[in-house]
């Protein structure tokens, strides 16, 4: 046990390195932004007068160099800052937005990760049967189309009928009921654009562990063909299988601003496109250290539980 | 509903990012015609999806400058002076106004008015508004209009501002949707505050993404805010508010696709309403580079393309031709008769002949950033001037920092504007030397001298032909093409009216939709 924790402490400190990376690489790459947010506040009726005035106002003129350590120097308290556009507290910003983001990333994954699962091991069981074939050809049709194009699919079959809405609004009054309801749109498209990869990984996972002698061993002891796979193929293809999710899992967290887009779901991708276009830089690096957190800690979860779901591993010199 | 200045910077962070196209086919109700002739009725709960908003708008009123940012403001705030869906002026807070020599302007504030905090309105108030985006530290977008001011003072229940030179028209700017009349504390407004004495008060708001608010029980209009409460909706997707619309979500959205129109008709759920007003699309030349510094050139290309063909497939129809003329046809002045300018190759060659040349190779800078439509706009262009031996290249520049890197930086560019209610804010917001948005950087002595002197001229037949004189000055001596104006596009459902006359100043009703529709 003690080697876990050496382990999830070792990985740890290279992810807050991972992180401090990034932050220098996301700062960097907003510095290469033309325009400064003086300039998208006032747009194109900015003067020379009324940039300079804001300019002055935003602490915009201190070097690049003195504006990030001040910046990290917050956020190792703690603190965020403000957002330089509104003034208002980033994590009062993001807080929100972060929630309805993990709402739905959570929401996909509690459809998404049961019918992948169930799919690939039905599929791998029934390997090259009629079912196996549907279900893949259909996992990979929906994986094929980009993502706006299964969102407007599904809005023209499920909304324009009135059955569920094209939008979301979420308001404090809105019950978790509600919410589910009307979200149920946004998460279906992303159930379908990720079941693809992890049913797929889920069947092939298992189907490379039933030519192996064990199984054999398992099959000539006259076990069932579904209590082969669930008690011996299983255990041991969970370490791809929790990988993959964690994989999408992440993609849930982060790629979706396509279908906020066009769910108008008020999450953190949207939010992430208004900073980056009005150069409000300060939550544009909070909302890309987030995003570089959930990647960094799903891939420490997927590793230390592959690592407990395969013994060999814990041994190893 | 008010206009001014902010030209641009108007719809330009919407139009980055939801690519809006104004659109279609015909115009299907003109302005001022007849929509619904119910008297107005009280209640219901408006939804409106607006195609802009950010995460980063402000309550700040100099920072306002995207439709959702200004409909919001709308609902909360009033100001000095209304433009009626009439475009004429009418009294808001200020009851009526005077001045003897057009320099001296007295403003009677309006007793009884109160905020929603439950304040009283005072001019004091109406000063400390004022002076927010006066001053070399404001960073209003309506600072320029305040150049010329050199006292705003209280005296007795008026407002007294003191101009330093006359000006017929001086009204017309106080009407600027930047210009809410907020509560002042010690000659300050509060600029993070939703405080208005507008018709609805805000209940709850979440930057780009939603604002609800309530009727304000105490307005003081008892003829307008007819809605209990009002929802607006940011749907930067233009498929996203279409859907928002036909199943119901919304009663109203703003800058219809173009190519849903004849779905949206089809399906009979919706009307649309397509307003003409001053709005306008340009291609700017910068009047000091090679070869734009000689007039013949910008003449030859002036002749070198079809401006009714743009209208037809950039607007589909949804909008008119301009003959390069900022002043559109919704303005007092509008110079109708002035001589148009056709597609004619063989006036473009002449034109080259007397410059000195047998060809013409330029390059246009544009993107879509710049109006919905841009870039196509500049290679149907591009295609005509070929036959008068014109070589136009496109050069598509991306959408963002658009207006940094492009706009007034390279010689030749697209942009738009939005219309102004008065001849002389758009002659001196971009056409006056040295003025901070003249994008072609062009003089011309005569018209600056016309200029200011058609602001004091009070005789109005003489106006017009001042300003008549000014428009064909541009039209043929200017640095700007302007090939079209183009419409506003609404779509309402069935269940909302409006006035026989809804304002074509501004989009959705000059922005005052809220407090004009109503429920049929």
């Amino acid at each position: 046990m003690a080697d876990i924790w050496r382990m999830i402490g070792r990985r740890l400190l290279l992810g807050i390195l991972t992180l401090f990376v990034i932050s220098l690489v996301i700062f960097g790459a907003t510095e290469l932004l033309p325009g400064d947010l003086a300039r998208e506040l006032l747009g194109q009726s900015a003067t020379e007068e009324t940039l300079a005035a804001l300019r002055e106002q935003l602490g915009l003129n201190d070097p690049a160099p003195l504006r990030y350590l001040k910046w990290l120097m917050g956020v190792l308290q703690g603190d965020f800052g403000v957002s330089m556009a509104t003034q208002k507290p980033i994590a009062e910003l993001v807080g929100a937005r972060l929630g309805n983001t993990m709402f739905l990333a959570l929401y996909a994954a509690a459809l998404a990760i049961p019918l992948s699962l169930v799919l690939g091991i039905l599929a791998a069981l029934w390997r090259n049967s009629i079912f196996d074939r549907a279900s893949n050809a259909l996992a990979l049709t929906s994986i094929s189309f980009p993502e706006f194009f299964v969102a407007y699919i599904l809005v023209l079959w499920l909304a324009q009928t009135g059955i569920f809405p094209s939008m979301v609004r979420i308001t404090g009054s809105t019950t978790f009921g509600d919410r589910l309801y009307m979200s149920f749109l946004p998460a279906l498209t992303l159930t379908l654009v990720v079941t693809a990869h992890m049913m797929r990984m889920t069947r092939a996972a298992i189907i490379n562990l039933l030519a192996s002698p064990y199984i054999e061993m398992a099959r000539l002891k006259g076990m069932s063909p579904l209590r082969v796979v669930l008690r011996h193929a299983v255990p041991n293809a969970l370490a791809p299988i929790i990988n993959v999710v964690a994989l999408n899992l992440a993609y849930l967290i982060t790629g979706v601003v396509i279908v906020e887009v066009v769910f108008v779901y008020p999450g953190l991708g949207q939010l992430m496109v208004d900073a980056v276009t009005n150069r409000d830089i300060a939550v544009v690096q909070a909302i890309a250290l987030i995003f570089a957190t959930a990647y960094v800690l799903l891939n420490l979860i997927a590793d230390v539980m592959s690592t407990i779901t395969n013994p060999r591993l814990m041994h190893r010199r | 509903m008010n206009s001014p200045m902010l030209p641009r910077g108007m719809s330009r962070r919407g139009l980055l990012k939801s690519g809006i196209a104004m659109t279609t086919a015909s115009l299907i109700l003109p302005a001022g015609m007849a929509m619904a002739q119910s008297e107005p009725k009280k209640g219901g709960v408006f939804r409106v999806g607006i195609g802009h908003g950010s995460s980063t708008d402000s309550y700040d009123p100099g920072l306002w400058d995207n439709l959702y940012a200004q409909t919001y403001a709308a609902a909360r705030h009033n100001q000095l002076i209304e433009i009626g869906a009439d475009g004429n002026l009418a009294p808001e807070i200020a009851e009526s106004w005077t001045s003897a020599d057009g320099m001296t302007w007295v403003f009677k504030i309006r007793e009884g008015v109160t905020f929603h905090s439950g304040k009283t309105l005072t001019p004091d108030d109406v000063v400390a508004s004022l002076n927010h985006h006066r001053g070399d530290a404001s960073t209003s977008a309506a600072k320029p209009y305040f150049d010329a001011v050199t006292d705003i003072k209280v005296d007795g229940p008026n407002v007294v501002i003191t101009i330093n030179a006359p000006n017929a028209d001086f009204p017309y700017l106080m009407s600027d949707y930047h210009l809410a009349i907020m509560p002042g504390t010690d000659g300050k407004i509060d600029v993070t505050s939703a405080d208005g004495c507008g018709g609805y008060m805000v209940d709850s708001y979440e930057a780009g993404i939603q604002a609800t608010l309530n009727r304000n029980p105490n307005y003081w209009k008892s003829d307008r805010a007819h809605f209990d409460q009002i929802v607006l909706l940011t749907i930067l997707d233009p498929a996203a508010r279409l859907n928002a619309l036909m199943t119901g979500e919304v009663d109203t959205i703003d800058q219809v696709d173009p190519a849903t129109i004849g779905l949206l008709e089809s399906r009979g759920v919706a009307k649309i309403l397509s307003i003409s007003g001053n709005a306008h699309y340009v291609f700017p030349m910068d009047s000091r580079a090679a070869p734009f510094n000689d007039n013949n050139v910008r003449l030859a290309l002036k002749y070198s393309f079809d401006r009714q063909e743009l209208v037809d497939k950039i607007l589909a129809g949804h909008g008119s031709v301009s003959n390069d003329n900022p002043i559109g046809p919704a303005s007092r002045y509008y110079y109708a008769e002035m001589e148009a300018k056709t597609y004619d190759p063989d006036k473009a060659k002449f034109h080259l002949k007397e410059a000195g040349m047998d060809t013409l190779e330029v390059t246009i800078s544009a993107a879509n950033a710049a109006f919905s439509g841009a870039v196509d706009a500049a290679v149907l262009m591009s295609e005509k001037a070929a036959a008068a031996g014109i070589k136009i290249t496109v050069d598509r520049e991306p959408d963002d920092g658009y207006w940094d890197n492009v706009w007034m930086k390279k010689p030749f560019v697209a942009s738009y504007w939005g219309g102004r209610p008065v001849e002389d804010q758009m002659f001196t917001t971009a056409y006056q030397t040295g003025a901070s948005w003249n994008e072609t950087f062009w003089s011309n002595e005569k018209f600056d001298g016309l200029l200011v002197a058609a602001r004091s001229e009070l005789d109005e037949a003489k106006r017009r032909e001042m300003y008549q004189e000014m428009q064909r000055i541009v039209s043929f001596e200017g640095s700007t093409i302007i090939p079209m104006y183009n419409n506003y596009v609404m779509a309402l459902s069935n269940a909302i009216a409006t006035p026989e006359k809804v304002s074509n100043n501004w989009n959705l009703d000059g922005f005052r939709c809220v407090e004009r529709w109503w429920f049929a």
